[in-house]
């Protein structure tokens, strides 16, 4: 209960104020960033750092495996981060998030294999188009005030047309696709400005973009920007009435959200090499990059990297109990994994949303009493 | 390009149109109602569409003749599932409507699975009586255990949750449903071959091909006897009051809940009509479905979220839009209606026949 955790908060500790803004607090708002005991008790700064140390000595323990679902679970993270900007934050309720990611993964994959472009700089055309094209999306949504489910709508017909337009581009490949040159040489080394290098570099990569992510969503949810979008979420009468600029805001939060998208875009081209209108702008993947945010937890800040950790681990576990009731005898060998696989996943989500509809990190969350306030 | 051809691809869209207009129907129905975009919309239909695939292969059912059989089935399914009272609308019992309607689902899916395994799994040779026995008892306690629970409290909650949360339930609905036909009935399409199949009607030039002509007659019989439903029986008068005005509704004393679940119940017996129909015209395999979803998002909300007659005008429109653009560049049909969509949007976002919200 909130009372009880006023109580507990140590007299010394900065106050989260809800009217402080970021600006006002100066240096102590920097430190907070990284040392927020403001928000978390003792229990939640230990889990936090341990979580952050667990994640970064991971590649030193773990083996080629682990490295290679942490990157996925990570990368998930990014995009959940990135979408829950847009819902979770502002109400905004996007279903062709793919969009976004494909475009940076696009741009960036092009300049570079047609003109050597290395991402690093390659980063910054994609994340320019995929913004471009959030605020064309928002603009027009928002300046013919398209709202709720005709606003999802509008973004995964975007998104269609999208895939649809990039079968036909010649220029990328089509729907034969686009591919990123890889020397073997380059396999072993790390090449963090090309972003060649082995699976270990990109685990980092990932889990730099994740952390950065969060402290992006962190600070941003804790800014007049992010008080704004919240009245806006609540209630958006009640906030134009209060004199806040909707449609500006609104803009905002697509621009934010699509421009972290851009940047998973670019890491999943660099990642994959190859790429593919279907399985890159396709409505399967919006879908997917959904899930982790509801299921940790909408509008939280951890939920995304929270969901991220239930659910790729969640569907390689499936993954490999299934192949060991198999060896096992206990199933048909001919039985078709993937199917089966998809099968228990979507009834595992099925169950979430119904026993923990506020998705599962505030469950968590009030379960380890790792907040100091409620709703953080 | 001659004369002839425009007005053939004009034709074939009609028709085709009429048949997308009947399964848009049913994303209309519920969504008009209960406010539920039913994001598993495709993945029903395509339910009917096995449906009428293992009525065909067995018995040699005609499709169109296994229409009533389907919407009578779909109906229970989607009735049953939304409301969690499946038991109500049949047994009138109130006691256990978890075990009930749990219980038939897992019947119902252990049955989808092995109509797929006999039907279409007969070359695995001594593969079959495995399959069998994996697939009743993966079925059976599978799904006892997890839908059993599950089913029950599963559509009849989703009304009042928040959208995000409604879309993820039923994106996780359909993926459930497209791998469980997967299992089922595998990756390969299937179609039917009724001996009308090659036929065509010709007038002069212009040629119409059977299997449409029939399909779209069915289609609009099917519409119609559904706007005949809502415009004059009591039961279709009571959930227009349901969706004109909630509360006001509950006032009167109308069982809201019941026909929410009967309201579902319509929605997914006009997909099975629509599965019936389409497979005259369509093989049908699992990785059709998110297709056939967005398909009918397009074409409600050209035609207006809600209306009826909008649904109809929105599948004549998309039906005609799809043949015109596949004689210009097949690939590009589809991208002919998402053009047309964000048109909509933009310039009339309650659609062509639908009422502005506010």
């Amino acid at each position: 209960m909130p009372d009880r955790q006023r109580i507990e908060q140590e007299p010394g500790a900065a106050p989260g104020s809800l009217t402080s803004s970021f600006a006002q607090r100066g240096w102590r708002a920097a430190l907070a960033i990284f040392v927020p005991a403001d928000v978390l008790s003792t229990t939640g700064l230990v889990l936090l750092y341990g979580f952050v140390a667990f994640l970064a000595s991971a590649p030193l323990w773990g083996s080629s495996y682990i490295v290679t679902v942490g990157t996925l679970v990570l990368y998930a993270a990014l995009l959940g981060q990135s979408w829950n900007i847009m819902l979770g934050f502002a109400g905004l309720l996007s279903i062709g998030h793919a969009l976004f990611v494909g475009l940076g993964a696009y741009t960036a994959g092009y300049l570079f294999s047609t003109f050597g472009l290395p991402p690093v700089l390659g980063v910054f055309p994609a994340v320019a188009i995929s913004v471009l094209v959030g605020s064309i999306i928002g603009f027009l949504g928002f300046r013919f005030s398209v709202g709720g489910v005709y606003f999802a709508l509008l973004t995964i017909a975007f998104a269609e047309f999208t895939r649809i337009m990039a079968d036909h581009a010649d220029f990328i490949g089509g729907t034969g696709g686009l591919f990123l040159k890889v020397n073997q040489a380059d396999r072993g080394g790390v090449d963090l400005i090309n972003l060649r290098g082995n699976p270990v570099m990109f685990y980092y990569v990932a889990m730099v973009l994740a952390l950065a992510a969060l402290i992006l969503a962190r600070m941003l949810i804790r800014s007049r920007l992010g008080y704004y979008w919240q009245a806006i979420r609540d209630d958006q009468d009640a906030a134009q009435a209060l004199g806040i600029n909707v449609f500006r805001y609104k803009m905002y939060a697509v621009m934010v959200s699509s421009a972290i998208a851009g940047v998973g875009g670019v890491f999943y081209a660099f990642y994959y090499n190859n790429l593919f209108p279907e399985s890159t702008f396709g409505i399967e993947r919006s879908i997917e990059l959904t899930l982790a945010p509801i299921v940790g937890g909408v509008g939280t800040l951890f939920g995304p990297i929270f969901g991220a950790f239930v659910l790729t681990p969640l569907g390689e576990f499936i993954t490999w109990l299934i192949g060991f009731l198999k060896s096992a005898g206990l199933i048909d060998q001919s039985l078709k994994l993937n199917g089966l696989k998809l099968l228990v996943w979507g009834l595992a989500v099925v169950m979430i949303v119904l026993f923990r509809p506020r998705g599962l990190w505030p469950w968590f969350r009030d379960l380890l009493r790792i907040s100091r306030r409620p709703g953080d | 390009m001659d004369l002839a051809t425009i007005g053939n691809a004009i034709i074939s869209g009609l028709l085709t149109g009429l048949v997308y207009g009947l399964s848009a129907l049913g994303l209309s129905v519920i969504f008009g109602v209960i406010r539920i975009v039913n994001f598993a919309h495709g993945e029903i239909m395509v339910i009917g569409m096995f449906f009428a695939l293992i009525l065909f292969r067995t018995f040699g059912i005609d499709p169109l003749l296994s229409v009533p059989l389907a919407v009578v089935v779909l109906f229970l399914l989607g009735g049953g599932a939304f409301g969690s009272r499946l038991s109500n609308i049949v047994f009138a019992d109130r006691r256990r409507p978890w075990l009930i309607s749990g219980g038939l689902f897992a019947l119902g899916f252990a049955m989808y699975w092995l109509s797929g395994h006999t039907l279409l799994g007969s070359e695995r040779h001594s593969a079959v009586l495995n399959a069998f026995i994996d697939a009743a008892v993966t079925a059976g306690v599978v799904f006892f255990v997890l839908a059993g629970g599950l089913y029950g409290v599963m559509l009849k909650r989703v009304a009042h949750l928040p959208e995000h949360m409604q879309f993820l339930l039923l994106a996780a609905i359909a993926i459930v449903i497209v791998s469980g036909s997967l299992l089922a009935f595998g990756p390969d399409p299937h179609g039917v071959d009724v001996p009308y199949a090659l036929d065509s009607f010709a007038i002069g030039e212009l040629i119409f091909d059977k299997t449409k002509v029939y399909a779209a007659v069915t289609a609009v019989l099917v519409a119609g006897l559904l706007l005949a439903f809502f415009k004059y029986t009591a039961t279709g008068k009571a959930i227009r009051a349901c969706a004109d005005n909630y509360l006001g509704a509950q006032v009167v004393g109308l069982n809201v809940d019941r026909l929410y679940a009967f309201t579902f119940g319509i929605g997914a017996a006009c997909l099975g009509a629509a599965g019936c129909v389409i497979l005259l015209i369509v093989e049908v395999h699992p990785y059709l479905a998110p297709s056939y979803t967005l398909l009918a998002f397009v074409v409600v909300i050209i035609g207006g979220l809600g209306s009826l007659p909008g649904a109809l005008l929105g599948g004549l429109l998309i039906g005609l839009s799809e043949d015109l653009a596949a004689l210009w560049e097949p690939s590009f049909k589809s991208a002919f209606s998402f053009g047309l969509l964000i048109l909509v949007l933009l310039l009339r976002p309650q659609g062509l026949l639908g009422k502005a919200s506010h």
